[in-house]
């Protein structure tokens, strides 16, 4: 048996997104801005695409532009929206726990002269919002907050911070980072009062090097990539037109009957955290419930590196992952400021594992897992470093 | 301007009668380092001297690069080569290549010149005289020094005309495959790959053997000594990767030995299994990276007990040499960067605290002897089911 519970790291492609994509490559491989009809037909695709997801978002369908994904998206909202509005202030809120694309790009704004304040979490994940008011002042343009952490899966108070924003400075612009949330929750934008969206296509079954930026219209953004004016020339660029017909396609099929497709998942988490609270020496790190996405599960396994069973799991065709699969193969490993955030201590953070589901993991692979795990402990536990 | 390389060697030259073994090794190395270079080449044994000859374009640097690895040559000399039209116009292109190497002509020099085909009309000796007066006539600036010049102009008489006056340094050492085979072992560290690097410079050709423990170390750690391999099967030739799950033995070990002696243990079932594939591919020797002091397991004393088990000669070339001089020639051969990566991190349950620095090789016989026959099928099983890979 095999148990794929690293679906926040990436998923697999979803039957009719590979279909469409074959088709595009091999028949209908135009490019949109060419002139004949090659060209009309690709540009149809990307229009369509933005067409599904614009009307899962309830949104205009030229507010979507489309990247290589969630990495892009995040630099594009954050270096774009700071550079076109530094003028107005050069002050930016964000979290202590954001995924490193939106860190990173924070890091190099403060090198240009920004002023960052971010924001600490408490033991759930959540930022308080009386702070995040009170970091709120003349100077600030932009609020950059993460919609599920892709660690934990804690869920920030997206429309207490949207209240807070009109209520103090409406012209402060909000970017949420919904890598983790977009398949699981209903957005809308526009109600939500979210001027920046990002979003990866591989999360969701769909491509790998696919995402989208939602982009509020009249929102005022530089591109970061610059020739041929593609996508309103925020993003030159020959579009990846099976990407994109692919990530339509996905997103489409991951909307359709959400709320039965995210009771699953929550069943299937309910399950594995009732499980694992009954084993000796484990620490769930995530809400139970309703309080945190219903994919994403991380425990502690005291005594145990998180690497030595993950690593042991893997020998059993269990594939789980330690900390942010993105950030275990960095030079010099520090613990996450997510586990480091929500109070942990540096044994229960080393020892932590994330699983993570998707709508094809079943009860049985969840079983199997845990099975796995109750006689692999023992074994392990014998051999934790002498003293 | 550079089309042809003249090869220089040093040590093997006075090998006797044994030289042409030398020489040939030698020019395979050349031909298959050449191998991967874009472009073709030529490489001749010329009475002495190796040359080798681009036959089409080629990128000068990745040329120097791929010869400056190969262990037997101390110099690499980018030749001009010219068309004997008469000694005025050879007279004419050295001037010409003095201008094109050397912007600033605030320089003494020496001409030296060779007849290897004795019917050219002027003896060497005129070339000198004759050379250097053309060449002081054209840069009145530049001086002679027969002493110590700061380029020595070499001329060669042959078929063609060579002319040369820079030598790069090359890898030094004699040919791989000149001395018979070693059994590295390799981790995933520093020190290993540079001592790897350091025999097989002397002509030694290397196997290795690694001790993978999975769970505790994980599949990115043995690709890590796999790339490790390939790094410095660059200088040394193919190398055959012997990979052993050690994880069992070492539990086994850890449950049965008091815990300060778990390394000094478990490194003497090292030596002893990578002896064991070492005898059967016919190695001479084992190589490891240890080097006096630099952890509990490294000191004399260890040393002296792990050294116990092994019936063959160990050769730790960096035995003696400071971290940091290591870590230098790690970043010269290029392993560096790889060595450094993290992923081994989560075997340390393997290290005590506060291990053994002097270990009693009583003490250590003694606590073996209690892992008794079911340690001996361990070891049986981690041979039996070793992983080959060929690194190059």
């Amino acid at each position: 048996m095999e148990a794929y519970l690293d679906n926040s790291a990436t998923t697999k492609v979803f039957e009719n997104v590979k279909d469409i994509m074959v088709e595009i490559m091999t028949e209908d491989y135009g490019n949109p801005s060419s002139m004949h009809m090659r060209g009309v037909e690709a540009e149809r695709y990307i229009r369509r695409s933005a067409e599904m997801i614009a009307e899962i978002l309830k949104v205009e369908e030229k507010e979507i532009i489309f990247t290589s994904g969630g990495t892009e998206s995040n630099n594009l909202a954050i270096l774009g929206a700071a550079m076109a509005n530094r003028r107005a202030g050069m002050h930016i809120i964000t979290t202590a726990v954001e995924h490193a694309s939106v860190h990173s790009s924070m890091e190099y704004l403060k090198e240009q002269g920004f002023r960052v304040t971010s924001l600490g979490v408490d033991a759930s994940g959540v930022i308080s919002l009386d702070e995040l008011e009170h970091a709120i002042c003349e100077d600030t343009i932009l609020i950059s907050v993460m919609y599920v952490n892709n660690e934990i899966g804690s869920v920030m108070p997206i429309d207490g911070i949207a209240e807070i924003i009109r209520r103090k400075k409406p012209d402060i612009l909000f970017h949420v980072d919904a890598i983790q949330a977009f398949g699981k929750f209903e957005i809308y934008p526009k109600r939500q009062h979210i001027d920046l969206l990002s979003v990866s296509g591989h999360k969701i079954h769909g491509p790998k090097g696919t995402g989208f930026l939602y982009i509020r219209d009249k929102c005022r953004i530089r591109p970061l990539l610059l020739g041929g004016g593609q996508q309103r020339g925020l993003r030159s660029g020959t579009e990846n037109v099976p990407g994109i017909a692919g990530l339509g396609v996905a997103a489409k099929e991951i909307y359709e009957n959400l709320p039965e497709k995210r009771a699953g998942l929550q069943e299937l988490k309910d399950h594995l955290i009732e499980k694992l609270q009954q084993i000796e020496n484990v620490k769930i790190n995530s809400q139970g419930g309703t309080g945190s996405a219903p994919h994403i599960v991380n425990a502690s396994f005291l005594g145990i590196r998180s690497e030595v069973l993950l690593h042991a799991l893997e020998e059993k065709n269990i594939f789980v992952s330690s900390g942010s699969a993105c950030s275990s193969n960095k030079q010099k490993q520090t613990v996450s400021a997510t586990l480091k955030g929500i109070g942990l201590s540096i044994e229960e953070a080393e020892s932590a594992l994330r699983f993570s589901f998707s709508i094809f993991t079943t009860r049985e692979e969840i079983d199997y897992t845990l099975d796995v795990i109750r006689e692999l402990l023992p074994k392990l536990r014998l051999y934790i470093r002498k003293k | 301007m550079f089309k042809a390389f003249l090869l220089k060697y040093a040590e093997i030259g006075v090998k006797g009668k044994n030289r042409y073994l030398f020489e040939n090794a030698l020019v395979r190395q050349i031909e298959s380092a050449l191998c991967k270079v874009d472009g073709t080449f030529g490489v001749s044994k010329v009475s002495g001297r190796i040359y080798v000859t681009a036959e089409s374009a080629f990128d000068y640097d990745e040329v120097i690069a791929a010869l400056t690895k190969i262990f037997g040559l101390v110099g690499i000399c980018p030749l001009l080569q010219i068309e004997d039209n008469g000694f005025d116009d050879l007279a004419e292109q050295v001037i010409k290549y003095l201008d094109n190497m050397y912007s600033d002509k605030n320089l003494t020099f020496k001409v030296n010149a060779r007849r290897a085909r004795k019917n050219y009309p002027l003896t060497s000796t005129e070339i000198n005289m004759e050379l250097g007066s053309r060449i002081l006539e054209a840069y009145p600036e530049m001086s002679v020094d027969v002493h110590k010049p700061d380029k020595l102009i070499s001329v060669e008489i042959r078929e063609k005309i060579n002319i040369y006056s820079e030598t790069i340094k090359g890898a030094g050492g004699m040919p791989v495959g000149t001395a018979g085979k070693a059994m590295l072992l390799l981790s995933g560290g520093i020190d290993s790959p540079v001592a790897g690097y350091m025999v097989s410079r002397r002509g030694v050709t290397l196997e290795a053997t690694y001790f993978h423990a999975p769970p505790y170390t994980s599949e990115r750690a043995k690709q890590k000594v796999v790339d490790l391999a390939k790094k410095v099967a660059k200088y040394s030739g193919p190398i055959k990767l012997n990979v052993v799950n050690f994880t069992d033995a070492q539990l086994f070990i850890y449950d049965k030995c008091p815990h300060d002696e778990l390394t000094i243990i478990m490194r003497r079932y090292m030596m002893r299994i990578a002896q064991h594939f070492a005898e059967e591919s016919g190695c001479l020797g084992l190589i490891t990276g240890e080097s006096i002091g630099q952890v509990a397991s490294q000191t004399m004393q260890s040393l002296n007990t792990t050294n116990e088990v092994c019936t063959m000669p160990v050769y730790r070339p960096v035995i003696a040499f400071d971290k940091q001089d290591i870590v230098d020639i790690a970043v010269q051969i290029d392993t560096y960067e790889t060595s450094i990566l993290p992923y081994e991190d989560c075997c340390t349950i393997f290290v005590a605290k506060h291990p053994v620095t002097k270990p009693n090789l009583k003490y250590i016989k003694n606590s073996e002897e209690k892992l008794g026959e079911e340690m001996e099928e361990l070891v049986r099983k981690a041979i039996e089911t070793v992983e080959v890979i060929w690194c190059e």
